[in-house]
């Protein structure tokens, strides 16, 4: 049994949330600011380790959602709470809108049916324009299109310091983020035992936000298996900043049942994304690019922005969304266990994520444990979105250590020294943007081995002892 | 015009920028401020350790970082305003240029602009290598930089891909710093650089493979092995790290983000056989205008572009019409891209152009229609090749190379 390395396990915690995802971190602070002694333990070496890394950054109103879900209430409360905090978490927010694009009759047919759709659910700010109606607010798109659906509501936001910004407000009201801390076991007799890869931690109730192991981790705490995870694969083309300028908006296709499409959109960076793909695969944890995919998402990328065309690639990536057999959320309360499940949260959890944790607490009240909130503690994250003033427009910035994205000595420093501090190279990158540009270290990835050594997890450069 | 901070601006302190700036001031402008980003001069040449420098400019031999010193003691001397730590963030359209240093942003104008910002290799993103995306795919470039400035090495048994002249540095230089290559990975069917440096993989005992394409990444923290597709065959080589060498590129982000938009074939800024751009103020040599030329060459072209520059600070800055220099397919880019019917000095007396792929054939030059100048041989991709620029070329409404392939 391995022993308790980390003095913090050997408190004893109301509540031990499984997985630094979005939700994972989204549910650590709802119950911090509920006044719950939290832990967070999360497998890998940093927060969004798995699914939440690699998203379309798109804050959702529930337009497509499947009327009358769970998944559409958690998403709109999720993206009103998100509105709400933002001012006192400095959260960014890029308002573009969407247009969800029809490019023949038939999809024009279908979009009558999805604002309609829409109207059902609850979102109200909708239009549908002509093809040259909707070329007027985005002229870039391509000639061919017929007809749009405009949703103004649609945004676009850092996908990255969202979450950070959540679990660093429930740390800072005394919550304890674990790391490369693999759950391997949980046993309740009245209260938790959790079982982990670094010791033991004993909790009043637990919250499973496990993505893509979610059905693992209800297994070995010893559930009764309700749902599959059937990871399905998205790939990604991210293009250069010169290509900002052609898209405004965020471009949706019809979508099917499948999946929400292929989406143009900005970036809250001030890139230009294609992407998602949806490849439905056997394993959990490895997410490739595959050339002939991206060749394809760059020619689709194209047809819709014509403009985009020879467009220089910033970066290519991959992530796996943790679906099941069914398309709705897999939510499950065990009163007499005092265990919550957040599982199935496939595509929207970026933008459910606040809906989720505050649905997690409300299920939590119904196991007759009684909280005393604290005051919550305001933030300054940093900026790293295009349209509010970043580090390197001020003085003193030290120097411009990526010079690509405008990386300045005193953000990656200020990330190296903050309460979450990053755990790995890719968790660097997404505090921080450096080495996320277009020439992807070629400049700055050097002198980040040197600043990051005995940082980071795997650390960037070899030491000199080890032999090839 | 308002009041500037300087008569000319000039963005990269390589070779070519330097070069520019010197040449600008000898010929007596009152001020030349040189911007660059790094906390040294030098440019490209700071983390080359193989190449020698400075045979031809300055009739001695420099490697890495003393080149550079010898480039700063140049523009000292001849009196170059030389502001390092500055990174130019926007060109604006009016001779002004958006600035962020120690002293946070500030704008700067002059009467001319000159962009002399250099080529780095592409990036595997944009290689569109497939696979998962661990640590440890770094270009040469980023490798020197480990070793020349940190003392640090990215890997100790890298797969290397590439092989053009700076492949075959990377692995001499991976040699040298205690790095094993498991093999030397060409995706064309053939060497890039000449023979005998090609043999020199195969004498230190490290396999080299034309035809061989990296189809899988695999590691999650480290790269722990690629897939390679040779012969229509995969197999599997363990490595650490994989090293992307060559295949550069203009660093031409301030053009490509400003309206004028960078040239498709070169990926740099047009220019016409002066060096000036789309912005009749604006100006640009070196490696930003081609991938990529010897540092040598970059120093001679950044010196001929800082005489037009500054016979064209006496004048109204010359815009006016210009003709695109077209070409068949084969051919990738040609420099100048722009011819301008305008008086006064050329810096560019060739045309410098390079192949996709290489071809046998017949390349001619055709001045409304008419053709001048023809040669036939075989073109291979990543070489210089030269076709004189004749005066008459800049009264032609329609210059183009044609190219008719044997067979």
């Amino acid at each position: 049994m391995p022993q308790a390395a980390d003095p913090r396990m050997r408190e004893k915690f109301d509540v031990a949330i499984i997985g630094a995802g979005v939700v994972g971190c989204a549910a650590a602070r709802k119950f911090a600011l509920a006044g719950a002694k939290v832990i967070l333990i999360e497998k890998g070496a940093d927060i969004l380790s798995g699914a939440s890394k690699a998203n379309s950054a798109i804050l959702h109103t529930g337009f497509d959602a499947p009327p009358g879900s769970l998944e559409l209430d958690l998403v709109r409360a999720g993206r009103q709470e998100y509105l709400d905090i933002r001012k006192s978490l400095s959260l960014r927010l890029v308002e573009t809108g969407a247009l969800v694009c029809a490019w023949n009759g038939l999809e024009a047919d279908k979009l009558e049916d999805i604002a309609a759709q829409g109207r059902e659910n609850g979102i109200d700010e909708l239009r549908l324009l002509p093809g040259a109606a909707a070329r007027e607010t985005m002229p870039g798109l391509s000639q061919r299109l017929v007809a749009a659906l405009e949703v103004s509501g649609e945004h676009v936001i850092d996908p990255w310091t969202a979450p950070l910004a959540y679990l660093t407000q429930a740390v800072a009201l005394g919550a304890v983020f674990l790391r490369s801390a693999e759950l391997l076991q949980g046993r309740f007799d009245g209260h938790w035992r959790l079982e982990t890869s670094t010791g033991i931690v004993e909790a009043d109730c637990v919250v499973n936000a496990a993505g893509l192991f979610g059905d693992v981790v209800d297994e070995r705490l010893g559930f009764a298996a309700e749902f599959t995870i059937k990871p399905r694969k998205g790939q990604f083309v991210v293009l250069d900043k010169a290509a900002f300028r052609h898209v405004p908006r965020i471009v949706l296709p019809v979508p099917t049942e499948i999946t929400k499409g292929i989406v143009v959109c900005p970036t809250a960076f001030g890139n230009v994304l294609v992407g998602p793909t949806a490849e439905e695969q056997e394993d959990r944890l490895r997410a490739t690019v595959e050339k002939e995919t991206l060749e394809a998402l760059l020619k689709r990328g194209a047809e819709i922005v014509p403009a985009l065309a020879g467009m220089p690639v910033t970066a290519v990536y991959a992530g796996l969304r943790p679906a099941t057999e069914k398309k709705d959320y897999r939510i499950f309360a065990r009163a007499e266990q005092r265990a919550i499940t957040l599982g199935g949260i496939r595509s929207t959890g970026l933008s459910a994520a606040l809906g989720l944790a505050q649905h997690a607490v409300k299920l939590h009240g119904g196991f007759g444990q009684a909280f005393t909130a604290p005051p919550a503690p305001g933030l300054t994250m940093p900026n790293l979105t295009e349209t509010c003033e970043r580090d390197w427009q001020r003085p003193e910035h030290g120097e411009i250590v990526c010079h690509c994205e405008l990386v300045t000595r005193r953000e990656i420093e200020a990330a190296l020294q903050s309460p979450v501090p990053p755990g790995d190279f890719g968790g660097l990158r997404r505090r921080t943007r450096a080495g996320m540009g277009r020439c992807q270290g070629f400049y700055c990835n050097a002198r980040l081995a040197e600043m990051t050594r005995g940082r980071l997890a795997t650390p960037l450069a070899v030491e000199a002892g080890e032999k090839p | 015009m308002s009041r500037v901070d300087a008569d000319v601006i000039v963005i990269g302190g390589g070779p070519a920028g330097v070069a520019a700036a010197v040449e600008i001031r000898r010929r007596g402008a009152a001020s030349v401020i040189l911007l660059d980003r790094e906390p040294h001069l030098g440019g490209a040449t700071r983390h080359c350790s193989h190449s020698p420098f400075g045979m031809r400019e300055f009739g001695r031999v420099y490697f890495g970082a003393a080149y550079g010193r010898r480039l700063e003691q140049e523009a000292a001397k001849a009196g170059v305003d030389v502001r390092t730590g500055h990174s130019v963030v926007r060109l604006g359209a009016d001779g002004s240029v958006d600035v962020t240093s120690h002293r946070g942003v500030e704008r700067l104008s002059a009467r001319r602009i000159l962009l002399g910002t250099g080529a780095r290799e592409m990036p595997r993103s944009a290689r569109l290598i497939s696979g998962e995306r661990p640590i440890g795919v770094v270009t040469t470039g980023a490798l020197q930089a480990y070793i020349a400035f940190h003392g640090l090495m990215p890997f100790r048994r890298p797969v290397v891909v590439g092989s053009e002249l700076v492949s075959l540095s990377a692995v001499l230089t991976c040699l040298s710093h205690g790095a094993r290559p498991a093999a030397v990975l060409e995706p064309g069917p053939q060497p890039l650089a000449r023979p005998p440096l090609t043999l020199f993989p195969k004498l230190m005992g490290i396999p080299f493979h034309c035809g061989a394409e990296i189809v899988d990444i695999r590691g999650r923290g480290r790269v722990e092995s690629v897939a390679v597709r040779r012969n229509g065959q995969l197999e599997t080589l363990d490595c650490d790290g994989v090293l992307l060498t060559g295949r550069f590129t203009p660093e031409a982000a301030l053009f490509l983000q400003s309206p004028f938009g960078v040239d498709a074939g070169s990926a740099g800024p047009a220019v016409d056989q002066q060096g000036r751009s789309a912005d009749p103020l604006c100006f640009a040599g070196g490696n930003v205008l081609r991938a990529v030329e010897t540092g040598g060459w970059a120093f001679r072209e950044g010196r001929a572009i800082g005489a037009v520059i500054s016979e064209d600070l006496r004048r109204d800055p010359a815009g006016g019409e210009s003709v695109p220099v077209g070409f068949d397919d084969p051919v990738k880019l040609a420099v100048p891209s722009l011819l301008r019917r305008a008086d006064g000095r050329v810096a560019f007396r060739e045309f410098q152009l390079r192949f996709l792929r290489r071809a046998r054939g017949q390349l001619s030059l055709e001045l409304d229609g008419r053709e001048v100048w023809r040669k036939r041989g075989e073109w291979l991709p990543e070489r210089r090749i030269l076709v004189p620029l004749p005066a008459e070329a800049l009264q032609a409404r329609q210059v183009y190379f044609r190219f008719r392939e044997d067979g």
